[in-house]
């Protein structure tokens, strides 16, 4: 028997001798070049999203080190507002965005029992053309004028008329984070319709998949809206177009509808995967059944409905009208509804469970409670009034980053704990996977919480000096950011020691985990699934 | 240590936090700012409420479900009616929060019937306000001297949060904001009033206050509008309305002296030197912001003026850029912002200044003749 028969479960299908296949992969950096195999296309996602984690990262630390003190002392306040800018880029389409994508292409063939992507060539092609999109927009930075800085949300006119030489590279950029984002999400969505194992009906999909579907559709509908909005943005500084130019008959608060109407769904873009990953992970130690799997597949389709109907909620300060304004912040406040049932749910998978708590558990339950905090502090901003105050300060540099990195960021750390013993055959070190845990835990709190205090008191966001009051608050939050910045060579160090050695990993390692994916040896053959398993 | 003690003593005490070190929404001196700091304050005690709550249930179940204990995972998964009591609960206590959401929201936007109409102006990075019915307009610019923004002198009390001319309005009176920009979007944001309002090209918006209390209120740009967007603060000066009268009589004085000393100015002929002094003035205050200090500019986003063309080439061209500026750039029509005799000294510091030695000397004559 060859390998690709040894990887499945024999007994399904003892007369599966496909002889065609290669026996693994071939050797050097053209496997990496030239792969179609799902695990590598995966693999290299999730390092590509880790490298870029880190030049994100850095830039933030440029940013907290600036602010650690009033007064300009570092950097000048137009590399600042670069800093920024690329900060937000990266983290949001460069560290959180293909996170999932590598989860999604290691993840998603296993769980519905497929042997890989349906098209596997558009998977390479969506993965390699992503560092030319990084390589484009971070060598915009040495550009003669910079590169863009005008925040991630380039704004028109300060991106059109008045941005730099560079904002051509920036838009062209973003139009290949759009096409790759499209042709992943066109592969899940194929996917998941067509190569589900027989047996594998839509209500017993495992919820990663369910999410990551949902969020399939999701890109599909607002990436499109992106790449317009952008080359709308390209006309109008280099061809002369005032789509975003009252004076000549544009609009530059129809920049922002447009943006955000593909924005709100984005944000949703890098939670709901998280959903689907906590919803995994939590009832493997509970060693309980997920409580409500149906409301919350309805859950999350709803969530993803309703973010096509709220995006105005990001302009309560453009001059809206009143009617407008009501309309945003009923929707926007409904948004809290099936994101509650969602908690509640994984709170009533916990209760009387038999709870232990391994790394990818801890960071699933900080993930709970820190993602409602932020899930708070957004039901505070949908009320129009009290956002006025709230609007462009630190308040909402708190809410968000408390969604997407106590959130989507903590998600993505509990997934690769939660699979590292799948994809390397070998557990990680424990001790020190609980030292990443603990210190991202206080640090990110340390880093986030405070800036709640100095936004309510008046900071405004992007700016790069301030005044004397938010001084004392500012240092605590610069502190906090290297904390966390270092923290996560912690885990570089867990995944490099995971990747070389360390116990082997059973097949299933952890004891409640539930899935096809644990049915594969670890670590998971090249070729899985080659003959379909059966799903009772 | 001490302020860590203030952040808990914040957290569970918000009276406390509002007159200690700033940890909350300022309560401000409007109807308004009190019913938004009211609003704000019962959304997020209901917030704290359910958040003690959920995880008051979740630290339960981690203390006494473990395994460790010996806990036996129960079987129950479902539950149609849990689920329908806690999708209603929320939605009903969502509802209980719109309501007064709202009425302070219609509020919020009802500008009828104001007593005075100010119009707000930003641009890269100043604010200009016009006050409607009354020939008084002027510019408001930071003016934290450089020095402290560079660590090279002690930063005083209102440091970046202070301007030259101030926004003067009387207290109970209903005051309307009409908000506009010349270049990009800014935000008009004063806390202590509540109002924040995008200041967006070839728009106008509409935003109102009624001040209850005199007072100093202070605020910044909200919207990111380019480099020095953490520059560009509003202080208002709120103040009983016999002294309002009083301040806008002076400012009609004022404005019919500058009239005439600027008349006055056409016919005077000022040396290099006067000339050069002034306009180092001008150009610190009102230049150096993009063209830098040392006239070097920001390579690829503002030119340098050293051995510019423009600069060493015909005084007309130079004159005609400062004057009306260049559109769809950030170089700004100085026209109506500088008088003919400041503009005549900045153009002969910048033909004179980092060996640019071509020696002309332009009068305020020359400037308006030139406008002309």
């Amino acid at each position: 028997m060859n390998t690709t028969t040894q990887d499945t479960d024999a007994t399904l299908d003892p007369v599966s001798h496909d002889d065609h296949h290669h026996d693994g992969p071939p050797k050097g950096i053209m496997r990496w070049i030239l792969t179609t195999n799902h695990k590598d296309i995966g693999t290299l996602y999730l390092w590509f999203s880790f490298i870029m984690f880190l030049i994100g990262g850095a830039m933030a630390l440029v940013i907290r080190a600036e602010l650690f003190q009033p007064g300009l002392q570092l950097v000048d306040p137009n590399f600042f507002n670069q800093m920024t800018t690329v900060h937000g880029l990266i983290m949001v389409f460069g560290a959180v965005m293909p996170a999932f994508t590598g989860l999604a292409n290691w993840m998603i063939p296993l769980m519905i029992g497929a042997p890989d992507m349906a098209l596997p060539r558009m998977n390479n092609w969506s993965f390699w053309i992503l560092p030319f999109a990084f390589f484009i927009l971070l060598s915009s930075l040495f550009m003669e004028g910079g590169g863009p800085n005008f925040g991630w949300t380039f704004y028109a006119p300060l991106s059109t008329t008045y941005g730099p030489d560079s904002t051509a590279l920036f838009v062209f950029s973003v139009h290949i984070m759009g096409i790759s984002s499209i042709m992943g999400a066109i592969n899940v969505i194929v996917t998941i319709v067509n190569m589900r194992a027989p047996g594998m009906t839509w209500m017993k999909l495992p919820l990663f998949v369910w999410t990551w579907l949902i969020t399939a559709f999701l890109l599909i509908m607002v990436m499109p809206v992106l790449a317009g909005v952008v080359t709308m943005v390209l006309t109008d500084k280099y061809f002369a177009t005032s789509f975003f130019d009252a004076a000549g008959g544009g609009d530059p608060v129809m920049f922002q509808h447009i943006f955000w109407f593909f924005g709100h769904p984005e944000v949703y873009i890098m939670i709901l995967p998280s959903f689907g990953i906590v919803s995994s992970i939590v009832p493997a130690f509970s060693r309980k059944k997920l409580f409500g799997y149906s409301s919350m597949v309805y859950a999350t389709a709803s969530i993803a409905i309703l973010s096509f109907l709220v995006w105005a909620h990001h302009m309560f300060t453009t001059g809206m009208p009143l009617a407008g304004e009501l309309f945003f912040m009923y929707c926007t406040m409904l948004i809290a509804v099936p994101t509650g049932v969602k908690i509640f749910n994984w709170v009533a998978t916990m209760w009387r469970g038999a709870l232990t708590f391994e790394t990818p558990m801890l960071f699933s339950l900080a993930f709970i409670i820190l993602f409602t905090i932020g899930g708070f502090s957004g039901l505070m901003l949908a009320i129009t009034p009290a956002d006025f105050q709230y609007h462009d300060t630190y308040f909402v540099v708190a809410h968000f980053h408390y969604v997407l990195v106590s959130g989507a960021v903590f998600s993505i750390m509990a997934a690769a704990y939660y699979w590292l013993p799948k994809w390397t055959g070998h557990m990680y070190n424990d001790t020190l996977s609980k030292w990443h845990f603990w210190c991202s835990l206080i640090s990110v709190n340390v880093l986030f919480f405070p800036m709640h205090f100095v936004g309510l008191a008046g900071m405004p966001r992007r700016i790069p000096d301030y005044a004397l009051q938010f001084a004392d608050i500012n240092q605590i939050v610069s502190i906090g950011g290297f904390a966390f910045g270092l923290s996560q060579l912690l885990f570089l160090a867990v995944v490099i020691k995971c990747i070389r050695g360390g116990e082997a990993a059973e097949a299933k390692p952890w004891e409640g985990a539930e899935g096809l994916e644990w049915e594969v040896p670890s670590p998971a053959p090249y070729h899985t699934f080659s003959t379909p398993p059966e799903v009772k | 240590m001490k302020h860590w003690l203030y952040l808990l003593v914040g957290i569970f005490s918000p009276t406390l936090a509002a007159s200690e070190l700033p940890l909350n929404m300022t309560q401000g001196v409007t109807e308004i700012s009190n019913q938004v700091y009211d609003l704000h304050m019962t959304i997020l005690l209901i917030c704290c409420v359910i958040g003690l709550i959920v995880f008051g249930l979740m630290f339960y179940s981690m203390l006494n479900h473990r395994k460790s204990k010996g806990a036996v995972p129960a079987q129950f998964h479902e539950s149609t009616k849990v689920e329908i009591i806690w999708t209603l609960i929320p939605f009903l206590i969502l509802v209980g929060m719109a309501v007064p959401a709202t009425s302070t929201l219609i509020a919020m936007e009802d500008t009828s019937d104001a007593d005075i109409t100010v119009m707000v102006t930003g641009s890269q990075w100043k604010w200009h306000y016009k006050y409607f019915n009354e020939e008084i307009e002027f510019f408001s610019i930071l003016s934290t001297p450089r020095d402290q923004i560079d660590n090279k002198a002690p930063k005083d009390a209102n440091y970046l949060l202070e301007v030259d001319k101030p926004l003067v309005l009387p207290i109970n009176k209903k005051v309307r904001f009409l908000v506009t920009s010349e270049d990009v979007i800014h935000s008009w944001w004063v806390p202590a009033f509540a109002v924040k309002k995008d200041a967006n090209p070839g728009f106008i918006n509409e935003a109102w206050t009624k001040i209850d209390k005199p007072g100093t209120y202070r605020g910044q740009c909200a919207e990111l509008c380019g480099k020095d967007h953490g520059f560009m603060p509003i202080v208002v000066e709120a103040m009983p309305e016999a002294e309002f009268d009083a301040w806008i009589a002076g400012q009609k004085q004022a404005a019919t002296e500058a009239a005439a000393q600027a008349e006055a100015s056409l016919s005077q002929t000022l040396t290099m030197d006067e000339l050069m002094a002034q306009g180092e003035q001008v150009y610190m205050a009102r230049c150096a912001a993009c063209h830098q200090p040392n006239g070097a500019g920001l390579p690829g986003v503002f030119p340098g003026l050293l051995k510019s063309p423009i600069i060493q080439g015909p005084v007309g061209d130079h004159l005609d850029i400062v004057i009306n500026g260049k559109p769809g750039t950030a170089m700004q029509a100085f026209a109506k912002q500088l008088t003919a005799q400041e503009i005549a000294a900045v153009v002969t510091y910048e033909r004179n200044a980092w060996g640019n030695d071509t020696g002309d000397v332009v009068q305020a004559a020359d400037v308006s003749n030139f406008e002309k």
